[in-house]
């Protein structure tokens, strides 16, 4: 039984799956493989929490900076 | 011939007395080592199969000549078994957990069973699997009886450094020996061995492997004496003792005298190991010296880890003590003569440099800038001496190399430790000087967090063209003015420089034409600015900021409340009657004090902006104009501070004595409400945290109070204020301790409490909550502490003296711990963050990609100077 959704968290980062377009566009511009791109495990709370994430996606996380107001990761959801 | 091999594995383990006779090339038997004609005695500890150090020889086990042999390892048969000190406790906690009379590891078949799988795991993650071992042995040595055999364990006592005990009787290596021997392989398996590589009764020696004589070389004296190496020492007591208690034992000997023999033979082998085991006492040389044995050998910072393959010795290197000298650039480094003649720079001679280099040469290597070594394009290296310099000056031909002393100009690096940042190591120019000492202005100490109280630095002499390029583009003083860290300068001005700026453009201070002079003496001068006015004899006159204006450049528009600013309920800026708020238009210094917010080290908003809007060649001139304008700027006024600058005046001292009256008798009558109960606790707090926290309170403030009656009578023509506010050097707090009350000692941020039970000294009655009792030293530094007010004041300093120790050693592994874990770490033009692998850490660098030390004090951003700047006007 889910009480709330992790990302309602004010602390939990924005979590978005992208699609392949998307994908391809990342990896060419930080010239990559996907293997490269730091990690996201398939069981972390939040992705358990996402739908339809699978071995192999690729999750922007949208986190608020006090530097830069906003900072961008892109992790590679491994097993 | 040794063909290079590549290491595949490395597999950990111990080594069984077969194995050592298989990696043995020669069985040692006699202790000697040379004959009478010098030639090494056949198996003897320096026979000529454990390899060759003797240039001209060849290897009789492999044939390679020195440096090509690796060396060989020889044994010697142990007469009795031997324990192991590195095994000792190994030893201890395997003697416990198998039965005495089986010898099996006396757990159930279950429970070994269920271990096992545990280790198996834990070798499959990768994980340490001593927890689970660490159970085995404290679970199996728990039963009283075998569950094997039924036999009933007896205790077995350790004593150090190598005695097992059981039962009164001491266990003999061999008993041990004989025990270990009979553990079965799968219980091996159970105590996290694996016993193909490593069984237990392998911790006991019955070989002894001769380490080959290359890792052992013995040197021969002057005198043609040959003096040999310390493991060689070692062995050949070794096999005296092996051969004498063969002797003996064949002959029959007492029980006793073989048993001292034993623990004799004990005794060298374990300092053979290890000559530090507590208890037992280090073997030593004739000379009393310890000997370096084996584990001596890698152990600790000269060991042959931190020693040898962490860090090494390098050539063209120098240290000495330092010492300041303000009129050098920031960029320089004064070298003494000695040094510079010592260091070179490798030069290649070419048609173009032909003559200079044949100048150099004909000076020999006596005379300054002169040639140490030429080197002629087959590679012969030749010394220059003053015999050999003409002729070889005129040998000299393209292609060849001289190795020319190092002279003005020359580009070093410079670093003092403890290396913390990257400007602990900076490229300097050479200045090369008379005397014995580095010198270096003193407005580059803030970076190396160096003083004058005998430091030491190292400076290097970088040896190809490549290298110094990029010291002088990256790493010259004046490319590191502005710190990472902050994005503000942390080179400015200290101690004088800042007093002397502050003692110039303080107020209105005149000075006549000579004064003038005397202050532009060292700085590019071409005419002097219109006197400000005429003063009452019809001199001309000039003002300190006027000539302060000189040093700063030219378009530098900034206005900033000096450090000095009192902090005025609402401050009028412009107006400030304190002189505190400075305005620079255009270069002309109009309002303002220049002191340590315009100019000193971590917080010079002057020098910041400077090195900001017109580069670091610029900024690196504006200090060094600053700094050598400054010191002649305090040279003018004159500064001294001494014991009479303490001094107030008496009726000052009395309002001070009153000021502490109060206090105590405030302190007493909040003694007597807690002891009445009429003390009313704060909200959250205890009764007694409560009185503990009005009496600090009450203390705090009377201190305060005092400092504020002395501050009153130091003015500015105090040198003690002057250096407090103007940010040179201590503060009022420092003063006022000086002058007017030291104020509580405190331990852990509370009174001090610790000492005798109920009281902290034997003065005072027990339970006594006074002021005094607890640490409260109304005394000043001028007048003197009492006897228990000085103790509490060492009570005290001794907290923070332990603080700064703590917090050092600390820091300091933290330190470590962060840059082996970032320093692969690498920006790349993209502004990603990626390591070795090419797997990316940031995204963006710090998540906004900006260089820390390009923003104005690390802020967000520096659009609103850029703004100001273009309008050409100042805005809020
Ligand atoms: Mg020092
Ligand atoms: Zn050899
Ligand atoms: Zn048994
Ligand atoms: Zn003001």
């Amino acid at each position: 039984m889910k009480k709330f959704a992790l990302q309602d968290h004010e602390l939990v980062p924005t979590h978005i799956i992208l699609i392949s377009e998307e994908k391809e566009k990342v990896l060419e511009e930080y010239g990559v493989g996907a293997a490269q791109l730091p990690k996201i495990h398939i069981s972390d709370p939040v992705i358990k929490d996402m739908e339809e994430v699978v071995v192999g996606d690729i999750i922007k996380i949208v986190r608020e900076s006090p530097t830069a107001k906003q900072s961008i990761f892109y992790r590679l959801v491994i097993d | 011939m040794t063909v290079p091999k590549r290491i595949g594995k490395i597999s950990f383990g111990l080594i069984s007395p077969q194995e050592f006779r298989r990696m043995s090339v020669v069985k040692i038997i006699t202790a000697d080592t040379y004959d009478d004609d010098g030639f090494p005695i056949e198996m003897g500890l320096m026979d000529p199969r454990l390899g060759v150090i003797d240039p001209g020889l060849r290897c009789r086990t492999c044939g390679g000549r020195p440096g090509e042999c690796p060396g060989h390892f020889g044994h010697i048969d142990l007469i009795a078994p031997v324990i192991h000190v590195g095994f000792a406790k190994l030893i201890r906690k395997a003697l416990r957990a198998i039965c005495r009379e089986c010898s099996r590891l006396m757990l159930l078949e279950n429970d070994k069973r269920m271990y096992l799988e545990q280790i198996k795991t834990l070798i499959e993650l990768g994980q340490p699997i001593d927890d689970v071992v660490n159970k085995v042995f404290s679970e199996a040595r728990k039963p009283k009886k075998c569950p094997y055999c039924g036999a009933s364990q007896k205790d077995i006592k350790f004593e150090r450094p190598l005695s097992y005990i059981e039962d009164g009787h001491k266990l003999t290596p061999s008993d041990i020996r004989d025990r270990f021997e009979k553990i079965p392989d799968d219980d091996v398996k159970v105590m996290g061995m694996n016993p193909d590589s490593a069984r237990p009764e392998w911790t006991i020696l019955m070989v002894l492997p001769v380490p080959p004589v290359t890792m052992r070389p013995s040197i021969t004296l002057e005198s043609g004496q040959r003096s040999e190496d310390d493991l060689t020492h070692k062995l050949v007591d070794i096999i005296r003792i092996n051969q004498r208690f063969q002797e003996n034992r064949e002959a029959g000997a007492p029980q006793l005298i073989i048993e001292d023999l034993w623990e004799l033979l004990q005794y060298h082998i374990t300092t053979f190991l290890d000559n530090t085991v507590s208890g037992v006492p280090p073997a030593r040389h004739r000379s009393g010296r310890p000997l370096k044995t084996l584990s001596q050998r890698l152990k600790g910072k000269e060991g042959r880890f931190r020693g040898s393959l962490s860090g090494k010795r390098v050539n063209f290197s120098a240290r000495t003590v330092i010492s300041p000298d303000p009129n050098l650039s920031i960029n320089e480094v004064g070298v003494p003569m000695e040094i510079a003649m010592e260091l070179s720079v490798p030069l290649v001679v070419n048609s173009r440099n032909m003559d200079a280099l044949r100048n150099f040469v004909r000076h020999g290597s006596e005379a300054h800038p002169g040639v140490n070594y030429v080197t002629r394009s087959d590679g012969r290296r030749v010394k220059i001496t003053s015999r050999n310099c003409e002729e070889v000056a005129d040998m000299l031909e393209i292609g060849w190399k001289i190795d020319r002393q190092l002279m003005d100009g020359d580009i070093v690096l410079f670093n003092r430790q403890p290396s913390l940042h990257r400007m602990s190591i900076m490229a300097h120019k050479v200045v090369v000087m008379p005397y014995k000492t580095f010198r270096l202005n003193p407005a580059v100490c803030p970076p190396y967090n160096a003083d004058f109280d005998g430091d030491e630095m190292n400076l290097h002499v970088p040896q190809t063209e490549e290298a110094r390029a990029e010291a002088q583009i990256l790493m010259r003083v004046q490319e590191n003015i502005l710190s990472p860290r902050f994005g503000g300068p942390i080179i400015g001005g200290i101690h004088d420089y800042v007093t002397g700026s502050f003692l110039l453009t303080h107020g209105e201070r005149r000075v006549n034409r000579r004064e003038v002079m005397e202050l532009l003496k060292k700085l590019p001068v071409s005419d002097l600015p219109p006197p400000k006015g005429v003063d009452e004899e019809g001199r001309p006159y000039w003002t300190g900021k006027q000539v302060f204006s000189h040093v700063i450049p030219e378009g530098i528009n900034l206005s900033f409340r000096a450090d000095f600013c009192m902090n005025c309920d609402q401050c009028k800026e412009e107006e400030c009657e304190h002189d505190a708020y400075v305005v620079i238009r255009d270069g002309e210094l109009l309002k303002g004090t220049i002191d340590a917010a315009a100019i000193g080290a971590f917080k010079g908003k002057l020098t910041d902006r400077v090195i900001k809007e017109l580069g670091p060649s610029v900024a690196a001139e504006f200090m060094d104009s600053m700094t050598r304008m400054a010191i002649r700027g305090i040279m003018l006024a004159g500064f001294s501070f001494g014991i009479d600058d303490e001094d107030i005046p008496r009726e000052a001292d009395n309002q001070i004595q009153d000021v502490v009256k109060t206090a105590r008798e405030d302190v007493q009558k909040l003694i007597e409400a807690y002891d009445a109960g009429e003390l009313e606790p704060l909200p959250g707090r205890t009764l007694d945290e409560t009185l503990e926290m009005r009496i600090m309170q009450t203390l705090g403030k009377a201190r305060d109070n005092t400092g504020s009656i002395a501050g009153r009578y130091l003015g500015l023509d105090n040198s003690g204020v002057v250096m407090a506010v103007s940010g040179a050097r201590g503060s009022m707090l420092n003063l006022t301790q000086m002058a007017a009350c030291v104020g509580q000692q405190s331990v852990r941020g509370e009174r001090i409490h610790r000492g005798y039970e109920g009281r902290t000294l034997p003065h005072f009655r027990n339970g006594d909550l006074s002021s005094e009792a607890h640490g409260f030293v109304q005394s000043s530094y001028k007048h003197g502490l009492s006897p228990t007010e000085f103790f509490f004041h060492a009570v005290g300093g001794r907290e923070g003296l332990v603080d700064t120790a703590i917090r050092t050693s600390q820091s300091g592994y933290l330190q470590r711990r962060l840059i082996n874990a970032l320093q692969d770490l690498e920006v790349n033009y993209d502004g990603t963050v990626k390591e070795t692998r090419g797997i990316i850490v940031q995204f963006k660098y710090g998540e906004d990609g900006v260089d820390a030390s390009r923003r104005d004090y690390a802020g967000p951003e520096n659009v609103h100077r850029i703004v100001q700047k273009v309008l050409g006007k100042e805005s809020s």
